[in-house]
């Protein structure tokens, strides 16, 4: 491979890495408030996205994606409301199971109204052609956008945790439940914010990516496979470290495609994921030793 | 107590018997190919039902070992090794009647590995796939384990999908019949449909009857233990993770070999079997049977795959079976078929009218 070619995988895989980052970041989100794995974070993604499409037929496209990220965060406080609150004793595998369920219900829902064709949002500016020149590599100027989305997500969130009362709330709860609740802090009310953010996120990330990846009612579950990988690669919980497993594993899916079938890219991430289940459950970046596996 | 144990094996089997004498009289036997199919479906939830719900381990890719039986079955007993007619090897097994030539549809003479050494190998396959994945992944839990099993799901429908030999996208057709002992034989045509309702209902039974001696010994209750509370169990002394290793190992046989013999019942294997879907599947009809409930489960995975087989949930299909997952688990996480649920609910309902 030449210079060039290594630059271009790397853009490539820098792109798609992020969202996965944006993905992980969701899975956190929930995780830390909960303990929850959400099995239906990739339908966050696809509804938004899908949503922001038959909205930008009426209105403009910013106002269509502001809308569909409302529309999805208003899905995901619903779901919390309505399913989550209920199981609230329940066991690590029943809410499992309930998560799963739910992803379908959503899925099938999505393939009842948008049916199974393919569709993407508009290039948010140029066309599907237009390119900057990086380094002698060509980037389209929507890879740059997902790129700037996905670093200012990240900016605004660690912003939200750090600054505001609602944030260190949340992180309150995150570190400790009880003693959050015992300083007056409403846990079930920062439960039903961290699906609403979580969704939201989501719904975002799903709209930045369409033009370049398409939109189909059943990507959500490959998606939420890679966001999971790269949680985990991270170590479950932690989101910053989630920004650098998503990058990595973005980098590592370039590569691969880069050498093998366009067919394995898709069991890369699964690989990954299963390696690192195995030999390192804890995260590449875990600083304490052993972190407590699942539990109930 | 033993007796007791034996009761519904034989109410199983009158029911069949009775389940055969309706059907033919009103003159719809037709029915029975669909229930035969789900009979097959039914052994897969049976070892899901002994995995999940009395070790407690969740897995999301049991249609995995359901696919590495039928998938292995198929090509053995499809292949054609007339180009090595010559070979030791193959006359060997010829002499041995491991192998054997049959006529395909057109007339021309196939050399392929008969349906009984195709089975062995399926399920030696299996349960060594089952152990070697099992142990990395069995230490695993909660969510770890789930995502674990989604990912060996996937990896086995990516290998399907990507693979020529096990025909890709259009899976493996031409599967001969199984010739059992006696004129028996696992055929989908209609002249043997009363016998394959027969023998699928004696896989089934003869199934239920291992699980649930399984359940009352000594490595039921160990297992039971390990579901409560696995350190405890762990202190008592219970070899909690190889107790665990075993059930997988017993749970894809089972499974393995409900897609070998669905698989020559059929005729035909394809990718279909192997999505995740398939496998969610059956983690929802062992919540409706109620998790640790043998016989629910296995009267579930009958009358669930019977309807879906019938389309009677149309295209809401896989809608339908998310939602049953999430109303299970919200309102009656032990499962529907149990009478102390029903008398809650109706004590309930009865409070409510007189309120």
């Amino acid at each position: 491979m030449d210079r060039v070619a290594v630059i271009q995988y790397c853009l490539s895989g820098i792109t798609h890495g992020s969202v996965y980052a944006i993905v992980a970041i969701g899975f956190n989100i929930i995780y830390n408030t909960t303990g929850i794995i959400n099995f239906a974070q990739g339908e966050f993604v696809i509804a938004g996205a899908m949503t922001a499409i038959s909205l930008s037929a009426v209105v403009p496209l910013p106002a269509a994606i502001a809308l569909a990220v409302l529309l999805t965060m208003l899905l995901g406080g619903l779901i919390e409301l309505v399913f989550i609150r209920q199981a609230r004793d329940a066991s690590v595998l029943r809410l499992i199971i309930i998560t799963i369920g739910l992803s379908i219900v959503i899925r099938e829902a999505m393939l009842h109204i948008w049916d199974e064709k393919v569709r993407s949002l508009p290039f948010f500016t140029g066309t599907d052609t237009s390119t900057v020149t990086l380094a002698g590599a060509h980037i389209s100027t929507q890879a740059l956008w997902v790129l700037g989305v996905c670093a200012v997500i990240v900016a605004a969130l660690t912003a939200f945790y750090r600054f505001t009362a609602t944030g260190r709330a949340m992180r309150a709860c995150a570190d400790n439940r009880m003693a959050a609740r015992l300083c007056g802090i409403n846990e079930r009310r920062m439960v039903t914010l961290s699906f609403m953010l979580s969704a939201g996120i989501g719904a975002l990330a799903g709209c930045v990516i369409s033009p370049v990846t398409q939109t189909q009612y059943d990507m959500g579950a490959p998606l939420a496979i890679k966001g999971f990988t790269v949680a985990v690669l991270g170590g479950l919980g932690n989101s910053m470290a989630a920004v650098a497993a998503g990058l990595l594993l973005g980098l590592l899916e370039a590569f691969t495609v880069s050498q093998f079938q366009v067919a394995y890219k898709e069991a890369v991430s699964i690989v990954v994921l299963l390696l690192v289940l195995v030999c390192r459950p804890s995260g590449l970046f875990a600083r304490r030793g052993i972190v407590a596996l699942g539990g109930s | 107590m033993r007796r007791r144990r034996y009761l519904p094996i034989l109410a199983g089997v009158i029911f069949v018997i009775a389940l055969q004498a309706v059907l033919s009289a009103v003159g719809a036997t037709y029915y029975m190919t669909q229930v035969t199919m789900s009979a097959y479906y039914a052994l897969v939830v049976i070892g899901l039902c002994l995995l999940m719900g009395y070790a407690g381990q969740v897995s999301l890719g049991h249609a995995g070992f359901f696919a590495i039986g039928g998938y292995t079955s198929a090509v053995l007993t499809t292949c054609n090794l007339i180009a090595w007619r010559e070979s030791p090897w193959v006359c060997g097994c010829r002499m041995l009647g491991l192998v054997v030539e049959r006529q395909d549809l057109y007339g021309a003479t196939l050399l392929s590995f008969a349906p009984w050494p195709a089975l062995m190998a399926a399920l030696v396959v299996a349960g060594l796939v089952a152990f070697l994945i099992g142990v990395p992944i069995l230490r695993l839990r909660g969510h770890y384990l789930a995502m674990a099993s989604l990912g060996f799901g996937l990896i086995i429908y990516r290998i399907v999908l990507g693979t020529p030999l096990f025909g890709q996208a259009d899976g493996v057709s031409n599967v001969p019949p199984f010739r059992l002992a006696g004129g028996l034989q696992i055929n989908g045509r209609p002249a043997f449909r009363v016998q394959n309702y027969y023998l699928a209902w004696a896989a089934v039974l003869a199934s239920m009857v291992l699980a649930v001696n399984l359940v009352h010994s000594r490595v039921g209750r160990a297992l039971r233990s390990i579901h409560q509370n696995e350190e405890a169990a762990h202190s008592l002394g219970v070899d909690t993770y190889r107790y665990k290793l075993a059930v997988l190992v017993l749970s894809a046989l089972l499974a393995a070999a409900g897609g070998v013999l669905l698989t020559h019942y059929n005729g035909s294997i394809g990718p279909s079997e192997v999505t995740v879907m398939k496998s969610v599947r059956y983690v929802a009809i062992v919540a409706v049977g109620g998790m640790a409930n043998l016989w629910g489960a296995m009267v579930m995975g009958v009358v669930l795959n019977f309807l879906s087989l019938r389309g009677v949930f149309g295209t809401y299909d896989d809608a339908v079976f998310g939602l049953i997952l999430i109303a299970m688990m919200l309102f009656a996480p032990e499962g529907l078929l149990r009478a102390d649920w029903w008398r809650t609910a109706l004590s309930r309902f009865r409070r409510a009218r007189h309120a």
